[in-house]
């Protein structure tokens, strides 16, 4: 095939979902041969752009055409007959089905109508093997780790005999050899003629696979790019683009003042707390007006830390104090009652009742400690409420709105809004600035400082590590399920040095 | 650098291929086993006669309808729903079958006809389901009351069956050595065997598994959800049409006050086999498990004799109980 | 206009008015209110009056399924209340003795919220799926409710008991002054307190209401403990109209007709959002239902079938795929699964 004839166009994609216009004119080409880089900050549409080509969303406006051909998918089935093969982003995996399954379900290999689960299982250890993976393909997938979960969703679409191959964040959990080991898969495909689609937030990837890229964002197209002539801080720069100015003042405030800040009791400590299968035993003192970053790779840990701070899993072992008493937390409530609090990860599923509305979310914490029968009057909830949706700068400013039809980042607000309420000494913030747009996520920043400027302890965990530079005074750093490193957050520290600590386990 | 206890062994390097829980998805079924042991092991300490053989081929053989209906509901409590309607089909199926062969319409006709009205029927509370997004409770009892009421409007007396055809079949017996079954229960343990076949060995059966297990990602995987969800309804209104026909052979008649509360009978052998209600986990065996300890409830109250029809309600419901409370204890680790 | 159909009431009270108006058509003095010995009949009040243990189960489910759970055990309740009412009374020297009804009234209510404490336990401590957790009671309820009457239906001859079915309180008759304060109690705890916002919190997503410190089994219990004991009320109206308790066949069946009630009225079987106004619409168009059967003459047998076709059309003008087919809108992205 030649250069010039690009087997997938995507022109003048768009896609609003309640509250959001996720996509806006986003243009795409890919040819044969090459790997193309989709890039773009958290929430800038990526995903969305994805889903939309197979099938999985139906875009409002714009139009597909693969191999010269317009297209429209009902859904993933039909772009996966087309010769779409992809890894969403969240692992779409079913847990309950063993691995060799998971690998090849939708084209099992049958005869007579028969599936042949010898062949399968050889089949599916051969995939994996190209992936240097070598599990027990008989086993159930829930039984497995989030990173072996992904190396398995990347082996099915592996699999498939497909023109273009799509890979939406497959690296978010793997380190370092690992994704040696997928990048040297995707230049073997690449060779063959295939077209990869690939996303990832980790820049040093992007240089060493990628031949082109496109750049979103707030789901706009802002170009398309050659890797070789866009330099790294040009990339940052079109990403963030003209909201840098919001992110300024924070990135210009050289590093968190550690040596301002007095490290008297902790407010939060553990010690050596740790819980069987989900995180080795650890030790961690969070101060007053402090924030400690936590870093390190999708499943490493760091939402496991998190859940046993805020007494959402029990501990067995170890210890923990609050203002240097030891306490034990039977649930949520009673980390609640030490004045801790928690935004989880996921909005959608952990944190927000999407049924009910904006009021309802912000005071729910609050009522919830006060229990059922001692409602919080509603003159008070107005006020309170009121009050946030203006600081925080909710749109739209209607608390009788469901929750469900706001954006990501105001919905993020709205979780903010109801720990706020509750006047925290410790608020834990899971991935805070995942999927909500660029404007949102400099607002959410810049009140992590004015937070821990007041006062108040914060443990932030991100998955975009100069995100956790940019506000932490303390970096935490996890692999495998284990607190690795603990480095101070001073002029020395960089990227490149976490990912250091990340790959080597704490030995750098 | 942080000093980290090392009371906990160091990872090894596999670390990141270890398995963070055993496999255990066979355990709800080998409690249901063991349990069933137990209690087939206190009827025959305490009862007499109750060790002979003839005495578990007659549960299959009063049941054989109900195991049929059992694993057309696994079908669908193994995606996650749920089938209110069977009790009401399998007694359309009744009525429908004695009108026609009152009318004179010969078997081969009729029996066709039976099973092609089961899953229609099914069909059309699929495509409910899964084109207009209603709860599969409420559709399926929108379908209940279709039934019955149907059953009502073809007559509110019950119907009897003379056809030949019909009166030889239900009064077959099969002798083996000292013992026999009915033709029914040949039914039923052909319907089991095919649909295990079906389960684990066919596309259809794995995607049945992977709708239940997660709709959405079976979705982006590629799985024709829709589909599997319509077929799933259509395959328990056709094994409640077979059970219809069963339970006529069964009972020499047509009547819509037959079957009456079967689909919770049904609900509770799927159960007690230990399939989840959620959707994703079980196995058609468990279901013939969970078919034998309702029939083995009823086997020992009747030995027991001397028990008023409302104490062998109170220990079906004490026995579901304590079934339940203990496949709880043992599969607790399971997460 | 859009708004009034979009409204989440709108399509059951159609249908409703439209039921009430058919009915005026085949009987022309349907609406009429009659005032005889100073109190009030026709067949709007006893549209109502027979709704009433309908109603008040529903209510009670409401309550259940806006925890996401569902409860088949209240029909077995309606029995067991009953036959505890009429065996109790039947023990009394004198039937007609004010205080000993009463008393066989809250030992019946007494053990219905017993009942519910057991279900409560049986879904939210011991973690029991709710269906399953019910369907024990369903099951053993019956048993229970005969051992009660030892087998027999028990006749009682009491007219205070009398009174709860047929009774009048200045005018109204006694079950709609008994079910419309239990509606006002219901409406005023979940709405003046908190409960039926955290209730909604818990149905609507159990995982983040823990994360936001809600203690969801305190609250799952007292929603099963609150749906037994409206059951028990309705049970003792059941038994009260007829003056005698029939442990088989007491309620029968009337779980599916409650959860149906309150599905009609707009509450989602997955939980969250519960409707208590859209409850009562339900069950008094199920019961107008049943009426209009009557009273157009079809033979009652087809009753279910009537029911039937109600159901679906209800479902399916309120399903959002329907809708967005016949409004030419882009199907909802979340109808198709
Ligand atoms: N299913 C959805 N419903 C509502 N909003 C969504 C949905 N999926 C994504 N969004 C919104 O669309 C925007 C783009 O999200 P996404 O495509 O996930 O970004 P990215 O992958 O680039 O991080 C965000 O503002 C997000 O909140
Ligand atoms: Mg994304």
């Amino acid at each position: 095939m030649s250069e010039t004839e690009p087997v997938l166009v995507m022109r003048g994609i768009g896609k609003r979902f309640p509250g959001v216009v996720a996509l806006d004119g986003v243009d795409l080409r890919l040819f044969p041969g090459e790997v193309h880089a989709l890039m773009g900050e958290n929430g800038a549409g990526k995903s969305t752009l994805i889903k939309v080509l197979t099938g999985a969303y139906h875009h409002d406006q714009g139009d597909i055409t693969l191999g010269g051909e317009q297209v429209a998918f009902a859904g993933p089935h039909q772009a996966q007959q087309a010769g779409i093969s992809t890894v969403y982003q969240e692992i779409n995996l079913c847990p309950n089905l063993s691995v060799a399954e998971n690998v090849l379900i939708g084209r099992s290999p049958t005869r007579f109508g028969r599936i042949r689960w010898s062949a399968m299982r050889r089949r599916a250890e051969d995939l994996l093997a190209r992936l240097h993976l070598s599990i027990d393909v008989g086993s159930d997938l829930g039984t497995h780790s989030i990173a072996v979960q992904q190396m398995v969703a990347i082996a099915r679409a592996l699999d498939v005999d497909a023109k273009v191959l799509v890979l939406d964040e497959p690296t978010s959990s793997l380190d370092a050899s690992e994704v040696d080991q997928l990048f040297r898969v995707m230049r073997g495909l690449k060779d063959e003629g295939i077209a990869i689609l690939f996303v990832t937030h980790f820049l040093d990837q992007v240089y060493e696979i990628a031949d082109r890229m496109t750049v979103l964002r707030n789901g706009r197209l802002v170009g398309e790019f050659r890797t070789a002539e866009l330099s790294q801080l040009d990339l940052v720069a079109a990403m963030i683009g003209k909201e840098l100015a919001a992110l300024e003042d924070i990135e210009e405030a050289p590093r968190r003042e550690v040596a301002a800040l007095e490290r008297g009791t902790p407010i939060v400590s553990a010690e050596t707390l740790g819980r069987t299968g989900a995180i080795a035993p650890f030790s961690l003192a969070i101060h007053k007006g402090e924030v400690v970053g936590l870093a390190g790779l999708l499943g490493s840990g760091r939402t496991e830390i998190a859940r046993l701070l805020f007494g959402a899993d029990r501990a067995d072992q170890g210890r923990l104090r609050v203002d240097g008493a030891p306490v034990a937390f039977r649930g949520p409530q009673s980390a609640m009652r030490h004045r801790i609090a928690y935004c989880p990860e996921n909005r959608r599923t952990d944190g927000l009742v999407e049924d009910l509305t904006v009021r309802e979310n912000i005071i729910l914490a609050m009522q919830a400690a006060r229990g059922w029968a001692r409602p919080v009057p509603r003159g008070r909830q107005d006020e309170l409420v009121a009050r946030y949706v203006k600081a925080l700068d909710i749109r739209p400013a209607d608390p009788e709105l469901p929750v469900r039809n706001l954006s990501g980042g105001n919905q993020q607000k709205v979780l903010l809004a109801r720990w706020l309420i509750t006047e925290p000494k410790l608020m834990i913030l899971d991935e805070p600035t995942r999927g909500i747009d660029v404007g949102a996520k400099a607002e959410i920043q810049r009140l992590v400082v004015e937070l821990s400027d007041g006062g108040m302890a914060v443990l932030f965990i991100s998955a975009e590590l100069e995100e956790v530079l940019r506000l932490s005074h303390k970096v935490a750093v996890l692999r495998d399920r284990r607190l690795v490193a603990e480095l101070e957050n001073t002029d020395g520290l960089d990227t490149d040095r976490v990912m250091a600590a990340i790959a080597s386990g704490g030995a750098a | 650098m942080m000093d980290l206890d090392t009371k906990v062994a160091p990872a090894p390097v596999t670390a990141r291929v270890r398995r963070f829980v055993p496999r255990q998805k066979y355990l709800p079924v080998t409690a249901t086993a063991v349990l069933i042991s137990l209690m087939y092991g206190i009827g025959v300490v305490n009862y007499t006669g109750f060790s002979d053989t003839q005495i578990v081929l007659n549960i299959f053989i009063d049941n054989a309808f109900l195991l049929v209906v059992a694993v057309g509901m696994t079908f669908v409590i193994l995606t996650g729903g749920i089938d209110l309607s069977v009790g009401a089909v399998v007694a359309l199926t009744t009525m429908v079958v004695a009108l026609l062969l009152e009318n004179g319409w010969p078997p081969a006709v009729v029996l066709p006809v039976a099973l092609l009205m089961g899953s229609t029927i099914g069909l059309g509370m699929g495509l409910m389901i899964h084109y207009f997004d209603v709860q599969p409770f409420i559709a399926t009892l929108a379908g209940m009351f279709l039934a019955r009421g149907l059953c009502y409007v073809i007559s509110t007396d019950s119907i009897p069956i003379d056809d030949p055809f019909w009166v030889r079949v239900s009064n077959a017996q099969l002798w083996f050595g000292g013992w026999f079954i009915s033709i029914s229960v040949l039914v039923a343990l052909a319907v089991v065997l095919i649909a295990a076949y079906v389960l684990a060995y066919t596309t259809f059966g794995r995607d049945v598994y992977a709708v239940g297990g997660d709709p959405q990602s079976a979705r982006l995987m590629g799985l024709r959800v829709g589909r599997t969800r319509v077929a799933v309804y259509t395959i328990s209104g056709l094994c409640s049409g077979l059970g219809g026909v069963l339970l006529s052979f069964y009972m020499s008649s047509g009547y819509g006050l037959h079957a009456s509360g079967m689909e919770l009978d049904a609900i509770a052998a799927v159960v007690i086999g230990g399939t989840l209600l959620t959707g994703g986990s079980g196995y058609v065996l468990g279901t013939v498990l969970g078919v034998l300890v309702l029939g083995l409830i009823q086997t020992i109250i009747t030995f027991q004799g001397n028990l008023s029809s409302w104490w062998t309600k109170i220990f079906i419901g004490l026995f579901l109980f304590v079934f339940i409370v203990l496949q709880r204890v043992v599969t607790r680790r399971r997460r | 206009m859009t708004t009034v159909v979009r409204h989440r009431l709108f399509w059951p009270l159609a249908m409703l008015v439209s039921l009430l108006v058919g009915n005026l058509f085949f009987t022309p003095d349907f609406f009429a209110v009659e005032v005889r010995d100073g109190h009030f009949y026709g067949a709007l009040f006893d549209i109502l009056r027979q709704g009433a243990p309908l109603l008040l189960v529903a209510l009670g489910m409401t309550l259940v399924i806006a925890t996401g759970g569902i409860d088949l055990s209240v029909g077995a309740v309606v029995a067991i209340s009953g036959a505890l009412a009429c065996q109790q009374i039947s023990g009394l020297g004198d039937q007609g003795a004010v205080g000993g009804v009463l008393f066989a009234v809250a030992l019946a209510l007494l053990l219905c919220a017993g009942l519910g404490l057991w279900n409560g336990f049986l879904v939210g401590v011991v973690g029991i799926q709710p269906i399953i957790a019910t369907l024990i009671l369903m099951i053993a309820g019956r048993g229970v409710a005969q051992l009660i009457t030892d087998g027999q239906i028990i006749n009682v001859n009491s007219p205070p008991y009398k009174a709860i079915a047929t009774g009048f309180l200045l005018a109204v008759p006694v079950p709609i002054i008994i079910a419309a304060a239990l509606v006002a109690i219901v409406a005023v705890v979940t709405r003046r307190t908190a409960f039926g916002m955290l209730l909604e919190s818990v149905g609507g997503n159990a995982g983040a209401s823990r994360l936001a410190g809600i203690r969801s089994r305190r609250l799952i219990i007292i929603a099963y403990v609150a749906c037994a004991v409206c059951a028990g009320v309705a049970g003792l109206m059941v038994s009260s109209t007829v003056s005698s308790a029939d442990g088989n066949n007491a309620g029968l069946l009337i779980e599916l007709d409650a959860i149906l009630a309150v599905v009609i009225g707009g509450t989602s079987l997955l939980g969250g959002r519960f409707s208590i106004a859209g409850t009562v619409i339900g069950a008094i168009l199920i019961k107008t239902l049943d009426t209009t059967v009557y009273t157009i003459g079809i033979p009652p047998e087809v009753t279910l079938l009537f029911k039937a076709v109600v159901v679906v059309i209800l479902c399916l003008v309120q399903a959002p795929a329907f809708r967005a087919r016949f409004t030419r809108r882009q199907p909802a992205e979340v109808a198709r699964a």
